[in-house]
């Protein structure tokens, strides 16, 4: 038990919504008035339920989910903020939470005044300030701005005074919501520099975050929650591939709602009959079939393959593939192979079809024809990932 | 001892930078600062001075009655800060409470201990008068503190019951907006209590009131013993308990409800 930092167990949640802001006295006369028609006037919504995990000393643990999952509602549980309706939290250790960075800051205090009440609400006195207000200013760079009032900073250099301040914080306990997705590249890189100190210096983090590269990067083990559930725990690379799946789904399903309605238009001279799309590690291969319904000539085929934001990445033609089609008789069937090295990165992807005539008169233009899904083994989170070969010696 | 120390130690802290901040922001932008703790009490005094003495002739049938009304409304003052001034603190903190989890009770006494102080610039201000006046000051005074004590502790305890009420029940300020001005009227600060008919117990009923008890020990310690008190009203020493009783009770019936209401504050507000 000793090891143990945080402990849950078996926590619920649950959130009263009144229907109508039952907050008045008024309200109340009339419900003592009206008790014989008792009407419910919450919803009850389950904002967690029965959550069990442990988080060990030291242990980087990882929290995702998608908005409205209760992740956040469980970080603040964890920070004291709300009581669980059933089950309960130790926490062992003293814990600060990063909820929100610059969480006191006053617009009306000067940058100076600032820094000592928001110390003060992570736990310094005035003498620790003191001590350490040089370098809290030195590290936002904000030396010249300290007697200004805070609501004539930008909103980067209170971030950076915010963040200055909070890694000051003296806990056994760290934790740490998405703060850190604000700011610029700058400021992402001190973020993350300030990860690897905790993770050196063997604090315990608990990171709630959508950056799956993140997750991946700094956790030892991460749980997932889907719908007020934990739906997967453990090892954060798992978890980082459920919740891209769990997207992917989602995705998915829209496009295949939009997928009827998907642009196609052209005179019909030639059209695609049939499209498949294989993908592979290491190839995909993208099957078609056409038929002429008219006696056409010089006809040029070609796709392309865009990402889930619409992006185009590649594509190609029969003309640029140098291969002549110089007569189709109506009713001629025409297969073709397209096949290419799976350098994609994991996601969803669109193809897009087209067969025109050298005069660029439009056959048959087929929008997002196919939406096919990568998923690999290896995985880098750059914006290709094509097959590396690794020759690995060591020599003694 | 340094278990104690070590425990209160955050609250301490906190308590200390809030009621700083709060006596930074209170005069902020304003020409004359701090010198309007003074002179807002002074003006009011100026003009009930200038009616109740002045004009409607109101015979206090006390010596120094300018020091008398001045130790009156000073007193108000205070308990008026403190209570009105309490009931949005939690709610006006809600930003905070939503996003750490810290001693809620430090807000409210972070309130009425920087009302303390302005107390204390007040109370300099009415002995600066004493001065002026002439008046004699007995070994009476000794009695101050522990009267502004209890006055400290019926004001607070009233500033956690509404403060915590006003999360739930939105009509609390104007509720109290009421009995304010009811209770200002029903409290001898700008009428001698002479003026309340002696028909129907009325003196002793308005004597019961911790705050009128209070003022008028104070009044009785500090400017004049011909201050009627509790104590001479009802005719023995001993009633005095009854406002004491009260804000006692009232205390742990307030602190107990805080107490309990503070964990949810941060999702009912």
């Amino acid at each position: 038990m000793d090891d143990v930092a945080i402990k849950v167990d078996g926590v619920y949640k649950t959130f009263k919504l009144p229907h109508e802001r039952a907050g008045s006295f008024k309200n109340i006369f009339t419900h003592v008035f009206s008790f014989a028609r008792k009407k419910r006037v919450y919803d009850t919504q389950h904002a967690l339920s029965n959550v069990t995990f442990e988080i060990k000393k030291g242990e980087f643990f990882g929290i995702v989910g998608r908005n409205g999952s209760g992740k956040s509602t469980l970080l603040k549980m964890l920070a004291g903020i709300y009581q669980p309706n059933k089950g309960s939290i130790t926490v062992n250790g003293r814990l600060v939470p990063f909820i929100e960075l610059g969480v006191g800051f006053n617009a009306e205090l000067t940058g100076r005044e600032n820094v000592y009440l928001n110390g003060a609400l992570i736990g310094f006195n005035k003498a620790e300030i003191d001590a350490m207000y040089q370098e809290i200013v030195d590290f936002a760079e904000l030396e010249k701005f300290m007697d200004q009032k805070l609501k004539n900073y930008s909103s980067g250099m209170q971030v950076r005074l915010a963040f200055s301040l909070a890694i000051r914080a003296d806990a056994d306990i760290l934790l740490v919501d998405e703060v850190l997705a604000v700011g610029d590249a700058d400021f992402q890189r001190k973020c993350f520099d300030y990860f690897r100190t905790l993770k050196r210096n063997k604090k315990t983090v608990v990171f709630v975050s959508h950056d799956m590269n993140a997750i991946r990067e700094y956790c030892d083990n991460a749980i997932m929650i889907e719908k007020s559930e934990i739906v997967a725990s453990g090892k954060p690379e798992k978890i980082a591939t459920k919740y891209a799946k769990l997207f992917m789904d989602q995705a998915r399903s829209q496009t295949e709602d939009e997928a009827g309605v998907s642009s196609r238009w052209g005179t019909g001279a030639v059209k695609f009959t049939d499209i498949k799309v294989a993908v592979s590690e290491e190839l995909i291969t993208i099957d078609l079939k056409a038929v002429a319904n008219e006696t056409v000539e010089n006809s040029n085929f070609g796709f392309s393959v865009k990402d889930a934001t619409g992006q185009t990445l590649l594509g190609i033609n029969s003309q640029i593939k140098r291969k002549k089609i110089d007569t189709l008789t109506a009713g001629t069937k025409v297969d073709l192979t397209w096949q290419f090295p799976n350098v994609l990165k994991d996601g969803d992807y669109f193809v897009d079809l087209a067969v025109i005539d050298k005069d660029g008169e439009v056959w048959d233009w087929w929008e997002e024809a196919k939406v096919f899904r990568v998923l690999k083994e290896e995985r880098t989170p750059y914006p290709i990932s094509p097959a590396v070969d690794l020759k690995l010696t060591v020599r003694p | 001892m340094e278990k104690l120390k070590q425990r209160y130690r955050y609250s301490f802290i906190l308590l200390k930078q809030l009621v700083k901040t709060d006596f930074k922001l209170r005069y902020q932008n304003s020409v004359l600062g701090y010198l309007w703790s003074l002179l807002r009490p002074l003006a009011l005094f100026v003009i009930m001075y200038i009616v109740f003495v002045r004009f409607l002739k109101v015979n206090y049938q006390v010596p120094h009655s300018a020091v008398y009304l001045l130790v009156g409304l000073v007193i108000w003052n205070y308990f008026g800060e403190v209570t009105s001034g309490s009931i949005g603190a939690i709610v006006g903190r809600g930003d905070l409470l939503r996003k750490l989890n810290f001693p809620k009770y430090t807000i409210v006494l972070a309130g009425s201990v920087s009302a303390l102080i302005n107390l204390a610039i007040n109370l300099v201000v009415v002995s600066i008068f004493m001065v002026v006046q002439h008046v004699d000051v007995g070994i009476n005074i000794i009695y101050v503190p522990l009267l502004i004590l209890e006055l400290f502790v019926f004001s607070i305890a009233l500033a956690f019951f509404l403060s915590a009420l006003f999360v739930r029940f939105r009509d609390v300020n104007y509720i109290w907006e009421v009995i304010m001005q009811a209770a200002f009227y029903a409290t001898p600060i700008f009428y001698p209590l002479v003026a309340v008919p002696a028909s129907h117990h009325l003196r002793q009923i308005v004597m019961l009131n911790p705050v009128a008890q209070i003022i008028q020990d104070i009044r009785f310690s500090l400017v004049t013993d011909h201050t009627p008190t509790i104590a001479s009203v009802y005719g023995s020493g001993w009633v005095r308990a009854i406002p004491i009783a009260t804000t006692v009770l009232l205390a742990v019936i307030a602190g107990s409800y805080f107490r309990s209401r503070s964990r949810y504050f941060a999702e009912e507000i």
